[in-house]
């Protein structure tokens, strides 16, 4: 069976529950029911419409609970709307801004959009973030009970819903659920429901950053840098359809973060060597983007813009502005004092950087860099 | 979100505040100061940032590979070892402050004369397994 269809119909099933009447904590509940009966019924008895099996199947579990729970109070009359066709409307957008509102915290609204929109089982969830299922499920609660007083109806921000999504991307892969890819469906989906030139900047960045995945690691793990990637090994087609995805955000002359950072990933993607590489014009670009925001990590990346457009001296008087406190300065430092020529430093600042690196690949990658030039100074 | 590891010592760490060892508490303050550690995991679980749990037995020996076809050496246990951690507590929050937050809850747990021990705690990150797609 079709695992993938499955959650894309996800969250037009929950969105006709919430329709006909039932609030949303249950109603994803149901859901959340049908698609695990989906996943056991369908390889032995596919629906010929899977979309209406799915609505009746979750609708009964809807009712099944909403009965349990209110055989005393005798309030069957009022959830027992009828069960006709399938209403043509799309709530799709009304899910997405309800799993990432602003009252929910990033890993909540993360946790919610990845089952209500994504159709993931909380055993996925759980497994993709490495914490107990049972902690996974009170955390998906929780949201749940925080958003319960949200009208459904109620126009959302896009910006959180990116961010929510930009996040699950930036995860990447662990457990069975490939979080990157499913981000890009996610986001994919998105665009397919609202005309937003930043969601489309997103998804042109995603697949951006995607179509070089299989080059950014080694077979042993260890992290490839962009410079010494194999080129040959980055997908084409993905990074043409990055490419004409943000050409059409670009026209429509609403520039906004994302499209600027996918603006970067696209020169980077259309060099045919690291040498190649536009730098000038990335330096142009990361103007811009700090024009839209104020997160200094910009700022450090034009540093290293800047050393490759105008040297490692000119990088390294752009890094003089910046806060040394702010992560990976030290990385950008070494690296620029590696192409002056200084290999005593880079060695001495690889290794500081090393030990600052906020996750094993980067420390190990750091670690590497400061042994190979240790290895060339004289003793 | 960041895991962190919030590490109890035997050794090794400055002395709390409510200094005395739990053999002179009465059983009822034991016995509160267990029900307040579990309620603890419980309402972590709750909110959805509990990861995990473990304490150590106090005794352990150093091992060492000794060559080719011989039996590792250890040696130990070392009586006078300065730091001896004697368990953790895993959580998942979303800030280094929610992180530090919880790490002072933990430390109020009730000792001798029902007071809080004020325990100091080791808060260290965790090092990611991976780095961000969008870095590289």
């Amino acid at each position: 069976m079709d695992e993938a269809l499955v959650r894309q119909l996800t969250p037009g099933v929950l969105g006709v529950l919430v329709r006909r009447g039932a609030d949303f904590a249950a109603a994803e509940d149901a859901v959340q029911d049908a698609l695990v009966e989906a996943i056991r019924v369908w390889p032995v008895d596919p629906p010929r419409d899977a979309k209406g099996w799915l609505v009746t199947v979750a609708w009964r579990k809807f009712l099944d609970a909403t009965k349990a729970a209110t055989a005393r109070r005798q309030r069957e009359d009022h959830v027992d709307a009828p069960q006709g066709p399938v209403p043509d409307v799309d709530d799709t957008l009304q899910l997405y801004f309800l799993c990432a509102h602003p009252s929910l915290t990033p890993s909540s609204a993360v946790a919610l959009t990845l089952r209500a929109v994504g159709g993931l089982t909380t055993r996925q969830i759980a497994q993709a973030y490495l914490v107990p299922e049972a902690t996974m499920a009170q955390r998906i609660s929780r949201a749940k009970r925080t958003v319960a007083e949200v009208r459904f109806d109620q126009p959302g921000d896009v910006a959180t819903v990116l961010r929510v999504l930009y996040l699950v991307f930036n995860e990447g892969y662990s457990g069975d659920v490939d979080l990157a890819a499913e981000a890009i469906r996610l986001t994919r989906q998105l665009a397919g429901v609202i005309d937003h030139p930043e969601v489309a900047g997103l998804l042109a960045l995603m697949l951006l950053h995607h179509a070089r995945r299989a080059s950014r690691t080694a077979a042993d793990g260890s992290l490839v840098p962009l410079a010494d990637q194999d080129r040959g090994r980055w997908d084409t087609a993905m990074i043409t359809e990055g490419v004409a995805i943000l050409q059409a955000a670009l026209a429509r002359d609403h520039l906004g973060e994302f499209q600027a950072q996918a603006a970067i990933a696209a020169l980077h993607a259309d060099a045919p060597t690291a040498a190649e590489t536009d730098w000038p014009q990335i330096v142009e670009w990361y103007d811009e983007l700090a024009q839209l925001t104020a997160n200094p990590v910009v700022r450090l990346n034009r540093a290293v813009a800047v050393g490759e457009a105008d040297g490692p001296h000119a990088g390294l008087a752009a890094l003089s502005t910046i806060d040394p406190a702010l992560p990976r300065y030290t990385a950008v430092a070494a690296h620029l004092h590696e192409r002056t020529g200084d290999l005593a430093t880079a060695a001495r600042l690889y290794a500081e950087a090393a030990r600052a690196a906020p996750n094993l690949p980067e420390r190990d990658h750091l670690t590497r860099q400061a042994a190979r030039l240790n290895s060339q100074l004289p003793r | 979100m960041a895991k962190y590891l919030m590490l109890k010592h035997y050794r090794g760490a400055p002395n709390a505040v409510n200094d005395v060892p739990m053999d002179q508490w009465t059983p009822e303050e034991i016995t509160a100061h267990f029900d307040y550690m579990n309620d603890f995991a419980a309402r972590l679980e709750q909110t959805g940032e509990f990861v995990e749990s473990q304490a150590l037995a106090p005794d352990g020996v150093f091992v060492r590979f000794d060559g080719e076809g011989r039996p590792p050496v250890t040696d130990g246990p070392f009586a006078e070892t300065k730091d001896l951690v004697a368990g953790w507590m895993v959580i998942d929050v979303d800030s280094y402050e929610r992180a530090l937050e919880l790490a002072g809850e933990l430390s109020a747990a009730p000792g001798a004369g029902g007071r809080p021990i004020h325990e100091w705690l080791e808060l260290r990150p965790f090092l990611g397994c991976h780095s961000p797609v969008t870095g590289g």
